[in-house]
């Protein structure tokens, strides 16, 4: 019911919204949850296990009950809290985990049966007969299960990731926050001052205090006009601090688009934030609690600081006779309130025998509520005094059961609160976040003096820590009435009496959980599953823990919490992982010929971050394999060209440059001549092989080093450590110039032809031998070339700089079309490598050594490299080593396929019987059959032996012959020319 | 005393008063045959095991917290046999068909359910690479199946096919995949082992291991010394610490392993799914929670928590790879103390000290490996022989270079698995 | 996690890659103990440890940082080469 005056609400400005299908109207400023409260509605949810009718509960984000779904179609968001949730017009929200309505939910059966589904029931049945798990019980389990759905589509919203820097961090803009930004702010400190609310003030919205001889809330205005004035302060609004990780980082949400009545397409949603601070401010403030006792889950019973909260800054009464339980003086200070908006209050309950009352209403000192009357409502309280038990008529409940200090964000670095038994309730403890001043409430502070007070206080010890000089504040007028509490959790008596209102755990549960053995508070919270529902039981655990205390006989501090942990209020992953949906994962890095490749229909496939043409297709063909045979044929017989710049370059200069490359290649290469190619491996640490490579010698001392394309990122990090780390004498300089050089390969027989067509002068072959490289100029530009080959016939890699490389590419690809050939793609490139027995990382997968592979003539004998120790290891050289070999079907053209195990030709199909597998196959359009390298036990001894290829996966079997891995040109004189 | 339907209905008749413990809570004898350290799901399944297949209950479980309060209850709960190396297919083939009849087996409902694993690949190299995991997972027995794009798209219509990254090839489906309740699966296995007669004691922290002539004789706790003839240590996540106390340095080194919770949603996601490209797995749990992780943070920590960069690289993996996940919350996030071996697989063997044991090493697979782990442990405790799934499991393969179970390819030293 | 680099300043945690405990590596000839111990065998330390980091999306410098394992404070970073390049 909207009162008729006051409240923070723009009156003005009436705004409509729909709940479960039907219109209401609101006014800016209101909440989902005070709109639907104004609009006098009760039942807004149901709960996780019995289905039992809820109402709000609290005006914040730690609402247990009100989660609803916003919106429709792919946006649907579930799960919003409507405490949270700002009214905007054309709001559209819907109940959740209810059918068909929230009023009248079928499922509500599974209240009658609660005896039967109380905590842990699952562990201890469904188990027979064991087929029933998978096929029926659980099924039903997970239907029952979760509370709001996903649209599953995929999300069609803008979010976003930011960081941010500030020397002070404030979390929280009520009285300590505030004051303590507009110290730091006024000290000259850069401050960003984080609020979850959208109005931010805190609980000097919802009271009606006076701050300096005016309403809180005007003050808390005010002094956010001067902050955000000053050009070194930050307001975050409707930011919550989600996490706090080390060195002074902080996770933070923004809520950006979602009050908007309209939103521009380009705003995000939400944002989240990562905060580097060098202090940090809690002044997260306190969350109130429930007490426990029957039907004290009933919509209509609300914290009273919620209530307080609707009547004061929505001008909402959720009731029209209202009760007010409590122990401690904020039930007075409810009543109070109520009677100031006109509201009647049909009692005031005090737990504290000695409590004294100066309102005029119906005054229980010493006594407890023991029930709420009423399913889809309250409709009385029964209130038990030392002379008996009464019945009041209301319909709406106001609970208190004391402040917790809102200690989450100081515990996120595994700090454990203190118990303060004067609070009856945990405090953050001393220094549990570096850099971290808990402040106000969050400290323990209960009035707004306090608040003010601490808050300046807190600010001086960050300014003292940032070396800054501490201004001069007045602090303004303001309460400082004590803190009187008497702790009460439960109030004994028959009925179901809830903690944890979200996943409906209740006293018995955990009083049945400690009479299990569940006697730890990490065991109870497991087998109850006690706050571990969507609001992390922030208005229940200590009530819980309480519960349990007293269960097992143990005092509140002995039984501890449970560890709070990020994120202090749930983050959609949207959020966290802005930038990622699509292709925004990982970073796309495009060749020089990219566009080329695109132009000639070329299909791009992925190779580490790199994208490189699969084949080039022409017209009459109808698949890959076509295109391949005929682009395998070019090299072999006339000239193909491919793009190879995504190779590692890594360029080596100096003094010392060969002394490196000796110390991470097996073999030798201070040896190597200007104007020379060597080919090298090089070894992990632990003998295994870590890449292989060419490594040219452009001039004396200096070495041009190419690595397979994945390893490019590791070989260079493993240069630098062996420079700096292991051999930091070494007079050496590495660079990447991967990407600085565009780099082709032209293969084929008419590879020289080619390139003296394009380059200024004509290659001499008696200056261009095998393994040459040189300094080259190509259309006035100066290049480098290189006589290698991955193909097995004359070939040649060109590099320019990178700017020249699209123009280099159409020119030869053009040149090449005329000699009859014409560029290669990466399935051409596979096979032709795969004839020559040649290795990629297929091979090379991290579990092979220079001995498997056949490699170890290459290891020297007379120096020290990285890897020749463990090489050395009997386990990394023993001769029943699965070892490199090739392989070919025995008779007619057979599939054959990679992933697939060998076996002796008899032998079951079994692991014990395995002897190797196959790990690289293609369709040799040469040779005209399948080959394929794998490894064998004892491989090389095995040649012409037959074994039995069997790819269980996909049905193949095949008898192949053991052979060479060279499968083309086994001396290599095509490739010398 | 039996779990049942029909105990349900009793104790929701008697109330409270009809509950009996879980496990009873004895006071630590001043002598045991086998004391084992850890009152983790290893070292519970161990102890169980013991009483069940070997008749050994004079032993005691020493936990320095509470039952289960280690990496068995801070995980994602997935439990497969799809390695392809020997040494691990046999193991974690063993393992998977102890799950299957666990729940009957404990008279615990550990709510083990096999609702099929897909492993992604996003490249023809992962295709051969996924092919000869699923070959050696036919070879020992197991299930696998190769699934080509349409094929994934049957199983998880929700995937971006069209728009992600990396494309998505096809998938290893291992149908005999799948989760459990995690906290369960301890609880049970306490159960089994208290009930047998094995002395289960929590706050009880190990301060140092008696060694005399070569040979443990037992062990120093906070709540005073214990003699054993045999004692076992199963501490993952502070394995080093424990075997220090016996003058033993491990081939390992502890890393933060996070994972995350989203708050509850109706059925979404029947599947594990894991992602090739990402390092990112995720199932939904019965309360309707989605399980996920990713990689480690990648630096030596002890602190069960983690850091924004690989939670952010989580969460991207989940938008590019299904982005349907995006109004899903993060509720919690949480991290783990993982044993990180040389080459990633678990150590199960003898020490040079008479009488002393390890079963550590589970890097980030141990939840899985619970059953099998503690059978085998049990085994070799009881028998002194390995038992043959396990038997790769040696300390000395590192030195030797013999042995070693690389099923990453990323080696020892400075690159974690 | 930040980590301040001596060459570029105080840096995300995002920029470095984690290189393996500071160990002293053998001598070519020191024996298959020395190798195991250099490789495989660690200290593992619950508290004060000593780590080869890398500025890889920064400066490209090895670090050799002394941080905590428990809390993750780092006690100091140092060039690994001492500042020699």
């Amino acid at each position: 019911m909207r009162l008729a005056t006051g409240g923070l609400i723009d009156r003005g400005d009436a705004v409509s919204f729909r709940f479960d299908g039907h219109s209401y109207t609101g006014f800016r400023g209101d909440t989902l949850a005070s709109a639907l409260l104004a609009n006098g509605l009760k039942v807004v949810a149901r709960s996780f296990k019995y289905h039992r009718p809820r109402g709000v509960f609290s005006a914040g984000s730690e609402e247990p009950n009100a989660l609803v779904t916003l919106g429709r179609g792919p946006g649907a968001e579930p799960n919003a809290r409507a405490t949270m949730v700002e009214l905007r017009e054309g709001l559209e929200a819907r109940a959740q985990n209810c059918w068909p309505s929230v009023t009248w939910d079928l499922m509500e059966v599974n209240d009658l049966f609660a005896p039967l589904l109380g905590a842990g029931f699952y562990y201890k049945t469904f188990m027979w007969p064991r087929a029933f798990w998978d096929k029926l019980y659980e099924p039903l389990i997970r239907q029952a299960a979760g509370l709001g759905a996903l649209s599953v589509t995929a999300n069609p919203d803008r979010y976003e990731k930011a960081y941010a820097h500030c020397d002070l961090l404030v979390v929280g803009a009520g009285p300590a926050g505030l004051m303590a930004a507009l110290v730091a702010g006024e000290a000259g400190a850069d401050v960003i001052l984080a609020d979850e609310d959208a109005r931010p003030g805190g609980r000097l919205n919802s009271e009606r205090l006076q701050v300096g001889g005016q309403p809180g809330a005007d003050w808390a205005a005010t002094v956010l006009a001067r902050l955000e004035a000053l050009p070194n302060v930050r307001v975050m609004r409707r930011t919550s601090v989600t996490g706090v990780y080390d060195q002074g980082t902080f996770g933070a949400l923004e809520r950006v688009g979602q009050h908007l009545d309209t939103r521009a397409p380009d705003l995000p949603l939400e944002c989240f934030w990562r905060i580097a601070a060098k202090q940090v401010v809690l002044a997260s403030g306190a969350l109130e609690r429930s007490v426990a006792f029957a039907g004290n889950d009933r919509p209509g019973v609300m914290l009273a600081g919620a209530l307080r909260s609707y009547l004061n800054r929505y001008a909402v009464a959720p009731g029209r006779r209202v009760t007010v339980f409590g122990n401690s003086d904020d039930a007075h200070r409810t009543a109070a309130d109520l009677l100031a908006a006109g509201v009647h209050v049909a009692a005031l309950i005090d737990a504290r025998p000695e409590a004294r009352c100066d309102l005029e209403v119906p005054f229980y000192p010493g006594a407890v509520v023991s029930q709420v009357k009423g399913r889809m409502g309250v409709e009385a309280v029964r209130v038990k005094t030392a002379s008996g038990t009464q019945a009041i008529v209301s319909d709406c409940l106001a609970v208190s059961g004391g402040w917790n200090p809102n200690v989450h964000l100081s515990c996120h670095l595994n700090g454990r609160p203190v118990w303060d038994a004067a609070l009856a309730a945990f405090v953050p403890a001393p220094d549990a976040v570096p850099g971290l001043i808990p402040a106000g409430a969050a400290a323990g502070v209960m009035s707004t003096a306090g608040c003010l007070a601490d808050g300046a206080r807190a600010a001086g010890v960050a300014l003292a820590a940032l070396g800054r000089k501490v201004p001069d504040l007045a602090l303004p007028e303001a309460e400082d009435a004590p803190y009187r509490i008497r702790p009460l959790w439960v109030v004994p008596g028959r009925g179901r009496a809830w903690l944890d209102l979200q996943n409906d755990v209740t006293v018995k549960d955990v009083q049945g959980a400690a009479q299990e053995n569940f006697r730890s508070v990490e065991h109870m919270k497991r087998y109850t599953t006690q706050g571990m529902s969507p609001d992390q039981g922030k208005t229940s655990n200590i009530g819980a823990l309480a519960v349990l205390a007293d269960a097992t006989g143990r005092g509140i501090a002995e039984t501890g919490t449970t560890t709070y942990r990020p994120p202090y209020t749930p983050v959609a992953i949207a959020a966290m992982g802005a930038g990622a949906q699509g292709a925004g994962f990982a970073p796309e890095r495009f060749t020089s010929s990219h566009a080329a490749s695109l132009e000639r229909g070329a299909p791009m496939i992925e190779a580490g971050l790199w994208y490189r043409p699969s084949y080039f297709p022409a017209k009459g063909e109808a698949t890959w394999r076509q295109a391949c045979d005929r682009e395998i044929g070019w090299v072999r017989n006339a000239v193909g060209l491919c793009d190879v710049t995504t190779l590692g370059k890594i360029d080596i200069q100096g003094p010392d440059a060969g002394a490196l490359l000796d110390f991470v290649y097996t073999n030798t290469f201070s040896t190597l001549k200007p104007g020379r190619v060597r080919y090298g491996v090089m070894l992990r640490e632990d003998g295994f092989v870590m890449d292989d490579g060419t490594t040219a010698c452009l001039a004396p001392g200096h070495y041009l080093m190419t690595t397979t394309t994945a390893a490019a990122g590791p070989v260079m990090r493993h240069l630098e450590f062996a420079t700096q780390v292991l051999r930091p004498e070494l007079d050496v300089q590495i660079t990447s110039v991967t990407e600085q050089w565009a780099q082709f390969a032209v293969a084929g027989p008419k590879s020289r032809a080619l390139l003296s067509e394009v380059l200024e002068s004509p290659l001499d072959p008696a200056e261009w031998p095998f393994m040459a490289c040189g300094a080259v100029r190509v259309g006035g530009v100066a290049a480098r070339l290189f006589r290698i080959s991955f193909s097995g016939e004359e070939a040649y890699e060109i590099a320019v700089p990178a700017r020249f490389g699209d123009s280099l590419f159409r020119a030869l690809v053009a040149r090449a079309e005329a000699l009859g050939g014409g560029a290669y793609g990466m399935e051409a490139l596979n096979v032709l490598r795969l004839e020559k027995g040649l290795l990629t990382h297929a091979e090379l997968h991290g579990r092979t050594t220079s001995f498997d592979l056949g490699l170890s003539g290459m290891m020297a004998k007379k120096k020290d490299f990285i890897g020749r120790a463990a090489a050395a290891r009997p386990g990394l050289l023993a001769g029943d080593r699965e070892r490199l070999v090739g392989l070919r079907p025995r008779g007619p053209v057979q599939q054959l396929t990679a992933g697939a195990f060998l076996f002796a030709p008899e032998a079951p199909a079994t692991r014990a019987h395995a002897e190797g597998y196959t790990t690289s196959v293609g369709f040799s359009p040469t040779l005209g059959h399948s080959i394929a390298l794998g490894f064998l036990k004892s491989g090389p001894e095995r040649q012409g032996e037959t074994v039995r290829l069997v790819d269980h996966l996909r049905g193949i079997e095949v008898l192949c012959e053991v052979c060479a891995p060279c499968f083309y040109d086994p001396d290599g004189g095509r490739m010398r020319g | 005393m039996r779990f049942s339907a029909l105990r349900v209905l009793q104790e929701g008749l008697t109330g409270i008063r009809g509950r009996r413990p879980h496990w009873r809570d004895p006071e630590p004898k001043a002598a045991y045959d086998i004391v084992i350290i850890g009152g983790g799901g290893h070292g519970l399944s161990t102890a169980y095991y013991l009483a069940r297949e070997h008749g050994l209950t004079n032993v005691a479980v020493l936990e320095k917290g509470y039952l289960g309060g280690g990496n068995v209850g801070r995980n994602t709960t997935i439990v497969r046999a799809n390695y392809f190396l020997p040494g691990n297919s046999e193991f974690y083939s063993h393992s998977l068909k102890l799950w299957e009849g666990l729940s009957q087996d404990l008279n615990y409902n550990v709510m083990h359910s096999q609702r099929g694993l897909i492993n992604l690949f996003h490249s023809d190299g992962q295709r051969d690479a996924f092919a000869r995991r699923g070959n050696a997972m036919i070879n020992q027995g197991d299930d696998a199946e190769l699934l080509d794009r349409d094929g994934v798209r049957a199983h998880l219509p929700y995937l971006d096919f069209d728009n992600g990254r990396f494309p998505i090839y096809g998938g290893l489906l291992h149908r005999r995949g799948g989760t459990a309740r995690h906290d369960a699966v301890a609880w049970g296995y306490a159960r089994g082992a208290s009930d047998r007669g094995v002395d289960l004691i929590q706050n009880c922290e190990v301060t140092g291991i008696d060694i005399s002539g070569g040979k443990v004789t037992g062990v120093q706790t906070s709540r005073g010394a214990i003699r054993a003839k045999k004692v076992a240590i199963v501490t993952a996540g502070r394995s080093g610490q424990v075997a220090a106390m016996a003058g033993m340095r491990l081939p390992i080194e502890s890393h933060v392993l996070q994972a995350f919770v989203t708050e509850g949603l109706k059925p979404v996601i029947d599947h594990v799914v894991s992602f090739g490209m990402g390092h990112f797995y995720i199932s939904q749990s019965d309360k309707g929670g989605l399980v996920f992780g990713g990689d480690l943070d990648f630096y030596p920590s002890y602190a069960q928590r983690g850091n924004l960069p690989m939670a952010e690289h989580v969460m991207e993996a989940a938008m590019t790879l299904m982005p349907m996940i995006g109004k899903a919350r993060v509720l919690r996030s949480w991290g783990g103390i993982m044993d990180m071996t040389p080459d990633g697989s678990p150590i199960i063997d003898k020490t040079d000290t008479e009488g002393l044991y390890v079963d550590c090493g589970w890097c980030y697979g141990g939840f899985k490996a619970v059953p099998g782990s503690g059978f085998s442990f049990a085994h070799l405790l009881a028998t002194g022989r390995h038992h043959e799934p396990a038997a790769g499991f040696r300390l000395d393969r590192f030195r030797t270079g013999i042995g070693i179970i690389d099923e990453e390819g990323t080696g020892a030293q400075h690159n974690l698995h | 996690m930040r980590i301040n680099c001596p060459t570029c300043g105080e840096r995300d945690r995002r920029e470095f890659y984690y290189g393996g405990a500071a160990l002293a590596r053998p001598a070519e000839d020191a024996g298959p103990q020395a190798w195991d111990a250099y490789l495989h065998l660690r200290d593992n330390p619950a508290g004060r440890a000593r780590e080869w980091w890398f500025h890889e999306s920064g400066c490209s410098a090895w670090l050799l940082v002394e941080r905590n394992s428990v809390t993750h404070e780092v006690y100091g970073v140092a060039l690994a080469d001492g500042g020699r390049s």
